[in-house]
Parts: structure tokens; C-alpha cells; sequence
């Protein structure tokens, strides 16, 4: 009794997994894996990373040349002349920040160009030492970007006291430094990209924690997050720090007027990444938007590519309606840039729990022993 | 009834297999832990985090510090022991102190497996394991030819609960209608060599693979139970098994299963594989002196001693294991969504869940707050269990309460705004971030602060 009892259920469960498997099998397209994650690589490489990279050096080389007409005769023309082509570069930068892989890593360049708010008193320290060591570690906030900031906007309070201040050789003498070494770390990176670490990026495109496509993709949650939602706005609006606020931690804190360009640059840059649109033309290839919708996990649901542009653009217009410095508005009227943190911080949840589920791109956390649940 | 009851308890089988079940069982216990221990896994989990998610009413087991590898140490030895069968009752004890204790220490870790363990060492604590081919025979010079039938049946019995219940766990409509979340996991194989780019991404192998893994671990124990098929249940073992071992980060537990499942077969195979065992002692000459063997006694039967009190004890035993997996029943909303009642369940492979959870510190008087890194008080593992966990939240806000309350905070409350995407659904709120965590207390009963689902999953 129990043995036929048993076969009839074998027999009903066969007959089950059989029809079940056949009528999936109808109402479904037969897909193979037609997504090309070295294609998403390359096009990532090719027309987005290089050619940023490229343009980036291109601003560096006249921001270099530049300097060095001011070094010779610093007058206003130079100084503004100067200025200018700083901010051409310090706008291209927030293109290449998110991409902190290769030799950029290896360089811990990021920290070397943009580290903020600027510490004074290193600067100063190093101004009157000479011939300070830029690459160490304790003079990242000493470096890059927002220490020429400083040095052309921050070190006195006039532009003709500033003149001044560059009668002292010594000064001159750390802005050469200072932009110098910028250039010559872009160049490093760059030559590196464009000699052999291309070829090693496209073809590193398995699933694992040290492929380059899980790297790229963790970089730029992690840029999103930390680099241009909390160290752009959060920080400065006192989101983390209790209502405390800091107008002075703001990005080209000197320049005063630059603070909502950048952060619309690095909003720009974030959102042509994801879509895959390259920095020189505004043709779109593969890209993470492309991959999202090849997965396609829900469904039923919105798609979650558009929900993660939507959201950009929403924080996109949250950021325009800010004053040019975030530190004015930040003491006129910091509600608006909470607001602006709102929408950009939901945009983290769509990358982190929504868009990392989807492409099973996990975190290294040294234990990986599962069953799933 | 009565009367075939004692029928059954009376009746004897051969201490074979349960002899080879014990040796399996000690040595993949041994490589287990010493796994653990060579990848680094003890500091990383257990001394390197400031802070430790405890079982609620197991508050009390913590990690020793530096001594947590003792802690390891002893497990491993007591594992090796259980293999020899040397000192047999006291090692297995031993094992399952440790084993639990190390289990008991995070939360985090948690994985149905290590509760299977902890189950199968407690079981085994009032089994005779170790009367046959057993160091003990040596020194007891007595060695057993059989033993109560419901002792080995017993084992057998707790893995097919196990598949049963695991199987009866994937009858959902997540898991059946949508292939959720194999839909997600699979297609992410990609690099596999030959399947990767092909199988892996095909929608009906998504389908396929959920209907038949639902379909093996439903009937996988009877297959084993039943002569005629159990070769052919036993190579659907080791394929389904070596299977999931290509495709997820399970660890040891395949490998666990398939030797446990070896318990299913006859006196006579399990004889083979002593004799087998005997040649390699042999040959590695340990067993050079026959004239010690010589003096042990063969004794045809083991009679379980206080058998009133183990009867009844495993009744209870396996009363309370087929009912447990049902509590969540007495909980209102969905069991994915807010994992009330979801472990020591077996419910194995059934989610792909993912959240983001960020705390924010209130001063209940003067309105002003700020948000907490997680990173300063969790290792990333922890933080990814914590962010989908409501229990995990609960604690880790108590935690945080506690220690800013200790920094000289007044009037702390603690909120979280959290958000929680479940197999392929696009992330929801999870948490009420209204409610102040910190004057919450766990318990059994259903937290009113998590947010509804707002989907139907059907199904057990």
C-alpha cells in the first residue's frame, strides 16, 4: 500500500516538474547571455575613463602653463588668467574622481588631488619649510585642488594683497610645486591607462571581488555615497555632525563661488557614467543603465534604471535651486541643502540595495560561507 | 499500537552504520573547524568585531577574547575524539557544549547548517556512536554487533526533516512562479566554465532548477528510505549537492550532507567501508598488535541504559522539531519580509534580500540629532545581516542608545530609516522610522515598527 502510494506521488511529481519546466519554457524568450560585460568595459574605458583622463591632462598642462607665466609676473591678468584655467581643470577632475582603480588606487591619487577642507596651517608650514614632501600622506590636505584654491583665492583677503603675497619666492615657489606634481600624477595615471592597464581592465570581467567590474562598480557606489553626496553636501550641512554646521568644509571653500558647479559636474559626470554616454560625444553604450535593464529583476515593477535617473535628475534640481557657494547658503538657508542631501541619499538606496542586488555584486567582507539565507 | 511501538523500540540493527556515520561525522567536524580556523575566520568574526548580535535569552554568550580559540580548539579535538571513538560520550559532549557555545557567540553567522549540527551532536549524545569501531572497544574489550534500530532511525529521521522541511519551505510563489531568487543568483554565474554564459542566463533553467530543487528535498527521504531507489536518491545527493557547492559559498555543507546520507544505506555497505577503514589502519600499521584485538569480546547486543528517560526525550525531541518550523503561523505578516519565526527552520536558499539601514541619534528635548557610521561599531558582514534583519536593527540601536547614553548624551532616542528590497522587488521602506527603537523592547511578539510588505507572497 504505502509503495503505491508512494510511486503515485513519484508519478504526479514527474509529471508536474515536466509540464512545469515545458510551459516556462513557452512563454518566455530563449535568452543566452547576450549582455557583454567586456563590452560595458571597454566603453567604460574607451569612451568615458581615457578620454576624461585625457582632458583632464590637457587642462593641466595649460593650468601648468599658466602658472608659470604668474610665476614670472604675477600680476591681476595672470592671477585671473590662472584662476580660470584651475577651475576648467577642478570641473574635468570631477569626471575622473569616481574611477579610483589601477594606478589611480595604487597612487592613492584621489587623496593626492582633492582632499577638503584644505588645512592652512599645513600649507602655510610647508610654504615656509620648503621643499615639502606632497606625496606624503600628512599633506594630502595640504595638495591638490583646494590648496591652489587656496593659494589663489585664500591666502589674504584682496586680490592685490595676494599679488603681494607672491612677492615671497616662497610661495611661488609651492603653487609651481603644488600644480606641478597635480600634473605630473594625472600623466602617471593616464599614461598607465593608456599603455597597458586598458587591456587589463576590459578582460577582468568575471564575477569576483578583485575582477575589475566589481571594483568599478563598488568605486562608484562608494564616489556616490562618500565623495558627492556626503563630502559635497552632507558634511558642510551638518548631516552627520548634529545640526552642527560647517560652511568652511565645502568644496572651493576660497573661491567662494564655485561649490554648486562642481557638485553639478560630479552630479553630471555620476549620471553619464551609470548611462554609459561618453565624455566626448553624447552617445550612450553599454553601461550599468543597459546591464540593469538586460537583468531586468522586476519584472512587474518600475524599471530601475529610469527610477535611478529620475532620482538623479530630481537631485540635479534640488542642487540648482542652491546658491553658487554652498557656504552662503548653508548660513542663509540650510533646509535647502538637506533637501537637496534627501534626494541624493535615496539615490544611494537605489544603488546600494537595489542596483548591487540586481548585478550580485557583493561586498568583500572576508567570510563567505552562506546557505542563503 | 501500543504493542508495535515496543515492537519497533525493541527492535535491534547492525552498529555499522551508525559506526561509519560517527567516524564521518568527527572528521568533517575536524576539517570544519580547522577550515575556520586556517582562513582566519575566528578573528575575523569573532575578535575583531567591538560589538556581538547575542540570541534573544542567550544574552550571556559572548566570544573570549584571544581565549575563543581554546573555545575552537576544544571543538576541534572533541570532533576528532567523536571520529576515534575515544571516550565517545564525554568528546561528543564536549562537541556539542562547544559547537553550540561557538554558534550562541553571533547571530550574524547564523546559517541553518551549524543548527543541523548542533541538533545532530545533541541527538548523538545519548546514541551508542561508539559501539562499534571504536577506540572504546579497545579499552572496554567489548565491541557491539548491534544496537536499538530507533537509534540510527532517529538520525535518519532528523535529515529527512531537514530536506522535507527545507522542501516544504520552497512552496511559494516567489519561489515557484517567479524562480525567485535563483532568477537573481544564477544569471551572476556568468563566469562559470561551459554553463555560465549559456545555461546559467536561460529563463527555464531558472524554472527548472527551482521545481526540481523543491521537488528533491521533498523527496529525497523517501527515495533514501526505500531500497530500491536509494543508489539512485543517492547519486541525486551527490549531484544536487556538488551542484549548489559550484554555485553558492556554502562551505562544508555538502560535503556534510552527502557522507550523512550514507546512514540510508544497508549493514553490509557500511561493513565494506570498515573494512576498508581497517586496511588503511593496517597499512599505516596502527593496528599492529591482533593480540590486543583478539581479547575484545564480541557482544551480539547494546542495551541502552535509562531508556525510559532517552525514549521519551527524543519524542519530545522530534514533537518540538516538526511544530517549530510552523510558529511563524502565529505571526500576522509576511515571513520574508519580516523574518519573524524564519530561523531554525530550514528554510534554505530562499531569499535574496538586501537593505540599507541609517540610524539617527535624537535628543528627545532639545530636537537636535546627527547619524551614526556604521562602520564605526560593525564589520561590514555585520552590517550587510543587520541591514534586513528587524531583530539585528533592534539590538544594534539598543547598542547605540547604550553607547552614546555612556558618551554623555542626554535624552537619546534612536530611529532608523531603513529600506529593504526582497527577491527582485524594488526597495521599500522597512523600519518605522518614527518610532524610537531604543524604548522598544524584543520579544516574541510581532514588531508593530516594521512597515508592511505591500505584496502578496502565497504559499507555506
Amino acid at each position: 500500500m504505502i509503495k503505491k502510494i508512494f510511486i503515485a506521488i513519484l508519478a504526479v511529481s514527474f509529471i508536474v516538474a515536466c509540464s512545469s519546466s515545458s510551459s516556462s519554457g513557452d512563454d518566455s524568450p530563449v535568452a543566452t547571455d547576450d549582455f557583454d560585460r567586456g563590452a560595458l568595459l571597454t566603453n567604460l574605458a574607451d569612451n568615458i575613463i581615457i578620454p576624461a583622463f585625457q582632458d583632464l591632462s590637457a587642462k593641466l598642462v595649460t593650468l601648468t602653463a599658466d602658472k608659470d607665466a604668474f610665476v614670472a609676473d604675477a600680476n591681476q591678468t595672470n592671477l585671473d588668467n590662472l584662476r580660470a584655467s584651475w577651475l576648467e581643470a577642478y570641473k574635468v577632475w570631477q569626471h575622473v574622481e569616481m574611477f579610483n582603480i589601477g594606478k589611480a588606487e595604487e597612487l592613492t591619487y584621489s587623496f593626492q588631488m582633492n582632499i577638503y577642507p584644505v588645512s592652512t596651517t599645513d600649507v602655510e608650514a610647508n610654504i615656509s619649510a620648503g621643499n615639502a614632501d606632497l606625496t606624503h600622506v600628512n599633506n594630502n590636505d595640504a595638495v591638490g585642488f583646494p590648496a591652489v584654491d587656496y593659494m589663489l583665492y585664500g591666502v589674504a583677503d584682496s586680490d592685490a594683497e595676494i599679488l603681494t603675497k607672491y612677492e615671497d619666492d616662497k610661495y611661488k615657489a609651492y603653487l609651481s610645486d603644488l600644480v606641478n606634481q597635480m600634473e605630473s600624477l594625472t600623466e602617471t595615471v593616464l599614461t598607465d591607462w593608456t599603455s597597458s592597464y586598458r587591456a587589463t581592465f576590459v578582460s577582468s570581467t568575471s564575477n569576483t571581488v578583485t575582477s575589475s567590474l566589481n571594483k568599478f562598480v563598488n568605486d562608484y557606489v562608494n564616489y556616490y555615497e562618500s565623495g558627492l553626496r556626503s563630502r559635497k553636501i552632507g558634511i558642510p550641512a551638518g548631516i552627520f555632525s548634529g545640526g552642527n554646521l560647517f560652511p568652511d568644509k565645502v568644496e572651493g571653500y576660497y573661491s567662494q563661488e564655485f561649490s554648486m558647479v562642481l557638485a553639478l559636474e560630479a552630479l553630471k559626470a555620476v549620471q553619464d557614467t551609470f548611462n554609459g554616454t561618453g565624455y566626448n560625444n553624447s552617445t550612450s553604450d553599454n553601461s550599468l543603465k543597459s546591464y540593469l535593464d538586460y537583468l531586468n529583476v522586476d519584472e512587474d515593477g518600475d524599471d530601475l534604471a529610469f527610477l535611478i535617473n529620475s532620482q538623479l535628475d530630481l537631485s540635479r534640481s534640488k542642487i540648482k535651486v542652491l546658491d553658487d557657494s554652498f557656504s552662503d547658503q548653508i548660513e542663509t538657508d540650510n533646509t535647502k541643502m538637506t533637501l537637496a542631501y534627501d534626494d541624493l541619499q535615496r539615490a544611494v538606496v537605489l544603488f546600494k540595495v537595489d542596483m548591487m542586488g540586481a548585478l550580485q555584486i557583493g561586498l568583500d567582507a572576508g567570510y563567505i560561507d552562506n546557505d542563503g539565507d | 499500537m501500543k504493542l508495535s511501538i515496543s515492537t519497533y523500540l525493541n527492535k535491534t540493527t547492525s552498529a555499522a552504520p551508525l559506526a561509519v556515520f560517527r567516524v564521518f561525522f568527527g572528521i568533517m567536524m575536524g576539517l570544519s573547524i580547522v577550515r575556520f580556523w586556517y582562513n582566519d575566520w575566528i578573528d575575523l568574526l569573532y575578535i575583531q568585531p567591538k560589538f556581538h548580535f547575542t540570541y534573544f535569552g542567550f544574552e550571556f554568550i559572548k566570544p573570549l577574547g584571544v581565549y575563543t580559540y581554546v573555545l575552537f580548539a576544544i571543538c576541534g579535538i572533541a570532533a576528532i575524539f567523536v571520529a576515534l571513538g575515544f571516550k565517545y560520550r564525554i568528546a561528543i559532549i564536549t562537541f556539542f557544549l562547544s559547537f553550540t557555545y561557538i554558534e550562541l557567540m553571533d547571530k550574524t553567522t547564523y546559517l541553518n547548517h551549524y543548527y543541523f549540527i548542533t541538533l545532530l551532536s545533541f541527538i548523538m549524545i545519548f546514541i551508542p556512536a561508539n559501539a562499534h569501531f571504536s577506540v572504546d572497544n579497545i579499552f572496554r574489550r567489548k565491541t557491539y554487533q548491534n544496537i536499538p534500530k530507533w537509534t540510527i532511525d532517529s538520525i535518519k529521521l532528523l535529515l529527512g526533516i531537514v530536506y522535507f522541511y527545507a522542501g516544504l519551505a520552497k512552496l511559494n510563489s516567489d519561489w515557484l512562479f517567479k524562480a525567485m531568487p535563483l532568477k537573481i543568483w544564477l544569471p551572476s554565474k556568468y563566469d562559470l566554465p561551459f554553463i555560465g554564459e549559456n545555461l546559467m542566463q536561460q529563463n527555464w533553467f531558472h524554472f527548472a532548477m527551482s521545481w526540481s530543487g523543491m521537488l528533491y528535498d521533498l523527496c529525497i527521504p523517501f527515495l533514501l528510505l526505500y531500497k530500491k531507489t536509494r543508489w539512485f536518491a543517492f547519486g541525486l545527493v551527490v549531484i544536487f549537492h556538488v551542484f549548489t557547492r559550484v554555485l553558492f559559498p556554502i562551505g562544508m555543507f555538502p560535503f556534510i550532507m552527502i557522507v550523512s546520507t550514507l546512514i540510508f544505506f544497508e549493514a553490509n555497505f557500511h561493513l565494506k567501508i570498515i573494512t576498508f577503514f581497517k586496511r588503511i589502519l593496517s597499512f599505516l600499521s596502527l593496528q599492529s598488535k591482533p593480540e590486543n584485538l583478539r581479547k575484545i569480546e564480541a557482544v551480539s547486543q547494546f542495551h541502552i541504559k535509562k531508556k525510559a528517560i532517552v525514549i521519551p526525550l527524543f519524542a519530545a525531541f522530534f514533537a518540538i522539531q516538526m511544530l517549530f518550523p510552523f510558529r511563524y503561523l502565529l505571526y500576522p505578516n509576511e515571513l520574508f519580509w519580516t523574518e519573524e519565526g524564519y530561523r531554525l527552520s530550514w528554510r534554505v536558499m530562499l531569499m535574496e534580500k538586501m537593505g540599507i539601514a541609517t540610524f539617527k541619534i535624537v535628543d528627545s528635548e532639545t530636537g537636535s540629532f546627527f547619524y551614526v557610521d556604521n562602520k564605526d561599531f560593525l564589520t561590514p558582514f555585520q552590517e550587510k545581516q543587520m541591514s534586513f534583519q528587524p531583530d539585528f536593527i533592534l539590538e544594534y540601536a539598543h547598542y547605540l542608545g547604550d553607547h552614546f547614553t555612556s558618551q554623555g548624551h542626554k535624552n537619546v532616542q534612536v530611529f532608523v530609516e531603513s529600506y529593504v528590497a526582497l527577491n527582485g522587488r524594488l526597495s521599500q521602506p522597512y523600519i518605522d522610522k518614527t518610532v524610537d527603537l531604543y524604548a522598544e523592547k524584543e520579544s516574541f511578539k510581532p514588531k508593530h515598527w516594521i512597515l508592511p510588505f505591500n505584496d502578496d507572497i502565497k504559499g507555506l
